[in-house]
């Protein structure tokens, strides 16, 4: 099960605000996924292939990529998400458009 | 003006048959004619791809059409399909002709058949109603471009469009590249176009393209709503303003018929269209 790790005291704070909003953007990427195709969120995990975890076709994966798009507000061009499979990486996508 | 409607007129059925024009139940589609509005529904699975069989039924459409004009002030284009208002071209028809005719002579036969289409596209673009389609989900290649024929679209929030075609080695073929032109900037256009990126309906509509973006499953009602309000107009003059303010790119569109015939006899076409066919990716829409 995953669990926020944003607290780490050593770490410098401007890197523990960018791993805070990574970690708020990978949580809310996965409560939306979670809600959107009605999975149990403890069945998710962040390093998940988001295509098994949640049983979705390619049709499927773009009505979570508009669903992402519209509740973050950013545009994510296709071809940034080739390849992508996992909810990490993808947060890490939206992250860096915020 | 509905210039290149002349074939399709001297195919009217006589008025006799009139009424059952105001219903028709296809395989592809269905149509139907309440308070004024004509509906045209798109239901072929699995995404309304458009092929021969469509194509048929839609140049049923159009011969109703003119016949029906008289009667109505509105059509509604859209789809009973929950994936969304059209996946495009049928591309495995697309390859069928490839492997049948060989690249040497599919040239012709795709000719013929963006012939055909173009004509249906022209007639609903340039009919005298006000036209709406009412999209949702999935709104890719051919069915952007019968998106972009009408005079409105309406788009679920959940509705994307895409010009996916250059994944194929080929461009739009049913009057998407000058109807886009016709409505948006050329560097927008150039965007949709030559990097092939879906977008959102938000997005949609930042650029000119949506008139109303809507809640889910939302699209048709707003539509219907759309098309009630369009009702209290004078006819004459809504249509006299359409004509003036939506002239159709006649020649930029058989620019783009020539451009694709040159495209699809190449070999880089049937591999294209092989892949997707063929394609076992998860994610053969954003490949």
């Amino acid at each position: 099960m995953w669990k926020a790790q944003t607290h780490n005291p050593t770490w410098p704070s401007k890197l523990r605000t960018d791993m805070s909003n990574t970690d708020q953007v990978l949580d809310e990427v996965m409560q939306l996924a979670a809600s959107h195709f009605k999975v149990p969120p403890e069945k998710l995990s962040p390093d998940d292939d988001f295509f098994k975890a949640l049983g979705i076709d390619s049709l499927q994966t773009l009505d979570l990529l508009t669903k992402l798009e519209n509740h973050f507000r950013v545009e994510l061009p296709d071809y940034e998400l080739q390849g992508v499979s996992d909810f990490r990486t993808l947060a890490g996508k939206i992250q860096a458009r915020l | 003006m509905i210039g290149p409607a002349t074939n399709v007129k001297s195919s009217i059925q006589p008025r006799e048959s009139a009424l059952s024009m105001e219903q028709f139940q296809g395989e592809t589609l269905s149509w139907n004619v309440k308070d004024g509005t004509i509906e045209l529904a798109l239901h072929r699975e699995p995404l309304n791809e458009i092929g021969s069989l469509t194509l048929g039924e839609l140049e049923k459409f159009i011969a109703a059409l003119e016949e029906l004009g008289g009667e109505a002030h509105a059509l509604i284009v859209y789809s009973t399909l929950k994936s969304g208002f059209c996946a495009g071209a049928d591309l495995r028809e697309l390859y069928q002709w490839i492997k049948q005719f060989g690249r040497s002579e599919v040239a012709n036969h795709a000719r013929t058949y963006l012939e055909r289409i173009h004509r249906v596209m022209n007639v609903i673009d340039a009919s005298p109603l006000t036209t709406i389609a009412a999209v949702h989900g999935v709104t890719f290649g051919g069915g952007f471009e019968l998106a972009l024929v009408c005079d409105l679209i309406i788009a679920d929030k959940m509705a994307r469009f895409c010009f996916p075609e250059l994944r194929l080695g080929l461009i739009p073929g049913y009057g998407g590249i000058p109807r886009l032109k016709r409505d948006l900037g050329n560097a927008v256009v150039r965007d949709l176009l030559l990097t092939g990126r879906s977008f959102n309906s938000n997005k949609a509509q930042q650029i000119g393209l949506v008139s109303q973006v809507v809640g889910e499953g939302e699209a048709l009602r707003v539509a219907r709503a759309t098309a009630a309000q369009l009702g209290k107009f004078d006819r004459t003059t809504a249509a006299a303003a359409k004509r003036f303010i939506k002239p159709i790119p006649h020649e930029e569109l058989q620019r783009e018929i020539d451009l694709f015939c040159e495209l699809i006899a190449r070999p880089a076409v049937e591999l294209g269209l092989k892949k997707f066919v063929e394609s076992t990716d998860t994610q053969p829409y954003l490949a």
